[in-house]
């Protein structure tokens, strides 16, 4: 049996993150990499982008060849695991692959609605490069384009079907596009836009049944009328994929259940990424925080705590965070929505521009940050998160802060860590 | 061994906020004088100002938070370089960016960040304050890194001591080629001359009396060269056995031209015996022996200016340095391993006792800095053919007091005291001066044959 002290499971970025922080430790064990991509790493974050043609396929690869032996890893595409048990894993084809220590950063898989006709309609996901080069493969000759789900793909997709020239429409559940990340104010901004760019968004609205068309699909929604479509995306959410770790005695709720060292309730195996269901910083019960940032810090911890690091540091807690850029506009979503806090000394700074497109909501809990949000409105993201993990006291300088976000959060970062 | 990169340091004391390396930077990399284009953003902050802009990580963040691989940093130069072919403006580098150093400029449509400028950033050079400085010592790091630290592991030092840096740098530059004298004094007594029939060091080494290194050194450089082999002699040797007992020997190698390279680390007494005073302990410095007490309130004297007592033996190469000008040591010392291939080259490098001047240990390079930066210590270097320069300008020193007020050993000093020190720095800055203006004609005049 092939033998590998760490063993890694996945190639994106909470992968690649742990790999980095294995080596700033251990320069000599050996690492493996397996991946059922056919391909070097990428980031499903760069999909939208290589199906509209910004991103050249070829020029998207996280690593190359070369980074893998330098830091002599062997990186294996196309291994699938099948199975999990003390000390092994089963690949699909049957062969194992023993380890001293187990990351598992398999991420997540699209997940199917369950509407009647589903199944029998051609239809596109976007999760693979795979994927996203037989959606572009697509496109040519698509004039309408159906879009299930308004969430980040679903918005990105749309916009770059839109650009190309496709009649798109967008089918979202709840009442407002993007409910993750922004609320009702921010998102009617970035529904406006989209509406002026020609993209139907359709809120609060189902498909209640579809039938193929040809290479697209007839779609029925719940109120009634039927949409036709060249070309069919789901992009109705994600989850991770845990039936391999059936037996293994790997615990596993909507994730795989992982403490502050990203460690799972088996010895030796660690999961970190979109695979992983972790501490929340706001939320009570453990959540998945499927974000790239957050994966990159998991995979961090996961690997200073697989090669026994001592600098290692316990995560902090997921916190909700994107940035979202639409035709030519930008939008950042930091921290949690005041309906996700207590009743109690939670304070809601507005500042709402529709005609300029501009928008921006602080929400403190007591003198911390809880939360910002902004479409074209300047703060550096990255400054506003650690404000919230050092829960920064803003009591002294809260009017500053309110009134110039930015400009206050720079001069207490330059202060705090400089 | 890994690379070290240059950096830009910002001293927030410094900066009166004039906002000029913003409208550098701008005008550098956007041809426009907005400051919304400047990479580097001072920001008003309490009657002070504070800084965001790229660090250039280390372990970067914003370069593991990239999807589209746009972000890298460069192996040689350390920047982090960004591929506009390749960003997709998802702005997921600002997230992973903790100090505002990497944006989204509205203008551009695309994320901005400090790129140094290809090695000379204009803000650096717009900062009439000096509150923003171009850090390119990683270049002796890069250059020596990989030579060969010639002592063990484990030198055995006061707490915060700078010669164990004197020691390891001069040696590795020096290289295995080398027979090495050190003297009694703090650099056998951390262990260089070894334990238990054991060297401390990977050359030959040996403890010579504090009388007689220079004597020692000029045999056995003479018998290598008879022997057809370029060995060279180094000392290296405490202020205590180069300025008193060991003077003799040494005024008469240098007289007579031998090829030795003398180090001197210089920490203005007899330290490792118990602090007593050499002819280098400043006036009024408290030591064992030139107690503080109801009369006595230390040393009587003026030090003895040593390297410009070797420069007057027309000596091949003759500086100063300080561990707090590591680039400015650097040179001087690759000079001197030149110069002692054809005669006498004396170094003296100033080292700050934490123990026996009674300051904090993590204070050593500072205290050696502001030794300089009050023209207490002065950088210079001669060589019978040039005279002597200064390398490092004079013109604006600090207070004296800043430098005296750190260290314990100066602690009771009176105002006369200090009025008298003050008149000494002085002095010696005018005939250094006087030296480095007049000396190469007057050298080069009695020039030896």
């Amino acid at each position: 049996m092939e033998q590998s002290h760490y063993l890694i499971v996945g190639a994106s970025h909470a992968a690649l993150s742990a790999l980095h922080a294995i080596r700033l430790h251990d320069s000599e064990k050996d690492i493996t990499i397996i991946t059922r991509d056919d391909s070097l790493p990428y980031s499903p974050t760069v999909l939208p982008y290589v199906v509209s043609g910004r991103s050249h396929p070829e020029r998207v690869f996280l690593r190359n060849a070369e980074y893998f032996s330098k830091q002599k890893v062997n990186y294996r595409p196309r291994a699938q695991v099948a199975s999990l048990r003390k000390g092994a894993v089963r690949l699909t084809d049957g062969s194992e692959i023993g380890y001293e220590k187990l990351l598992l950063a398999t991420g997540a898989a699209p997940v199917l609605p369950s509407i009647p006709g589903l199944p029998e309609v051609r239809f596109h996901v976007l999760r693979t490069l795979n994927d996203a080069l037989a959606l572009r493969e697509a496109l040519p000759g698509v004039k309408k384009a159906l879009v299930l789900g308004g969430g980040l793909i679903g918005m990105h997709a749309a916009e770059n079907l839109a650009t190309a020239g496709v009649e798109v429409t967008v089918v979202e559940k709840e009442q407002h596009v993007l409910p993750g990340y922004f609320d009702a104010d921010a998102a009617a901004i970035i529904e406006k836009i989209f509406a002026a760019k020609g993209v139907r968004i359709l809120t609060g609205a189902c498909v209640a049944g579809c039938a193929p068309r040809g290479e697209g699909c007839y779609a029925a929604l719940e109120n009634g009328g039927v949409l036709v479509a060249d070309l069919l995306l789901v992009a109705t959410g994600v989850a991770p994929v845990t039936d391999f770790l059936d037996g293994s005695g790997v615990e596993t709720d909507r994730g795989v259940l992982v403490d502050d060292t990203m460690l799972t309730s088996v010895e030796n195996v660690w999961a970190a990424g979109d695979v992983a269901q972790a501490r929340g910083f706001f939320a009570a019960d453990k959540i998945i925080n499927g974000i790239l940032p957050d994966a990159v810090d998991q995979g961090r911890i996961a690997g200073m705590a697989m090669a026994g690091d001592p600098q290692l540091t316990e995560y902090a807690g997921g916190v909700p965070l994107n940035t979202y850029t639409f035709f030519g506009q930008q939008a950042a979503s930091i921290g949690v929505q005041e309906g996700a806090l207590g009743e109690r000394g939670v304070e809601v700074h507005r500042e709402l521009d529709a005609e300029r497109n501009r928008y921006l909501k602080i929400v403190l809990e007591g003198d911390r940050l809880a939360g910002i949000f902004a479409i074209n409105g300047a703060f550096d993201p990255g400054v506003m998160w650690e404000l919230i993990l050092r829960r920064v006291d803003l009591g002294a300088v809260k009017q500053s802060f309110l009134a110039s976000p930015q400009q206050t959060a720079r001069a207490i970062m330059s202060k705090t860590w400089r | 061994m890994g690379v070290a990169f240059e950096t830009i340091a910002f001293q927030n004391e410094l900066c009166d906020g004039c906002n000029e390396c913003m409208t550098a930077c701008a005008r550098a990399k956007a041809q426009s004088d907005d400051f919304v284009h400047s990479r580097i953003q001072i920001v008003a902050a309490d009657g002070g100002h504070e800084l965001a802009m790229c660090r250039q990580c280390g372990d970067p963040e914003c370069v593991l938070d990239c999807p589209a691989a746009a972000l890298a940093k460069d192996e040689v130069t350390g920047v982090i370089e960004w591929d506009d072919t390749k960003c997709v403006n998802c702005l997921m580098c600002t997230v992973g960016c903790a100090y505002g150093g990497i944006v989204y400029d509205a203008g551009a449509g695309h994320v901005i960040k400090c790129d140094l400028c290809e090695g000379d950033p204009a803000c650096v050079k717009a900062c009439s304050r000096g509150a923003l400085k171009h850090i390119t010592s990683s270049r002796i790091y890069n250059e020596v890194g990989d030579l060969e630290d010639l002592f063990v592991p484990g030198l055995a030092g006061c707490q915060g001591c700078n010669s164990e840096l004197v020691m390891r740098h001069t040696l590795r530059r020096i290289g295995p080629e080398a027979v090495l004298a050190t003297p009694p004094g703090c650099v056998p007594g951390m262990g260089s001359v070894g334990y238990n029939g054991l060297t401390g060091t990977k050359v030959p080494v040996f403890h010579p009396l504090l009388t007689n290194t220079a004597s020692m050194l000029t045999g056995v450089r003479r018998y290598y060269k008879r022997m057809g082999r370029d060995v060279m002699a180094v000392a290296l040797a405490g202020d205590g056995g180069t300025a008193d007992v060991g003077f003799q020997s040494l005024s008469g190698a240098a007289e007579r031209g031998e090829e030795i390279l003398y180090i001197c680390i210089d920490n203005e007494g007899y330290m490792n015996t118990g602090m007593q005073r050499s002819g280098c302990t400043p006036y009024g410095a408290w030591t064992s022996t030139t107690p503080v007490g109801e009369r006595s309130r230390g040393k009587t004297q003026d030090a003895k200016n040593l390297p410009l007592l070797m420069m007057m033996h027309r000596c091949e190469y003759v500086a100063t340095a300080s561990t707090a000008f590591m680039q400015d040591l650097y040179g001087k010392l690759d000079r001197a391993i030149q110069a002692s291939k054809q005669g006498f080259a004396y170094l003296h490098i100033y080292s700050p006792c934490t123990t026996g001047w009674r300051f904090p240990s993590d204070q050593n390079i500072e205290v050696a800095r502001k030794a300089v930066e009050t023209n207490f210590v002065l950088l210079w270097e001669y060589d019978p053919r040039s005279g002597l320069r200064l390398t490092r300008n004079a013109d604006a020193p600090l207070p004296l007091t800043d430098y005296m007020k750190v260290l314990g050993k100066f602690r009771h000093v009176s105002q006369e005291q200090i009025d008298h020190i003050e008149r000494s720095v002085a002095e010696n800055l005018r005939f250094i001066k006087g030296l480095a203006a007049g000396v190469p004609a007057v050298i080069a005049a009695a020039g030896r044959a």
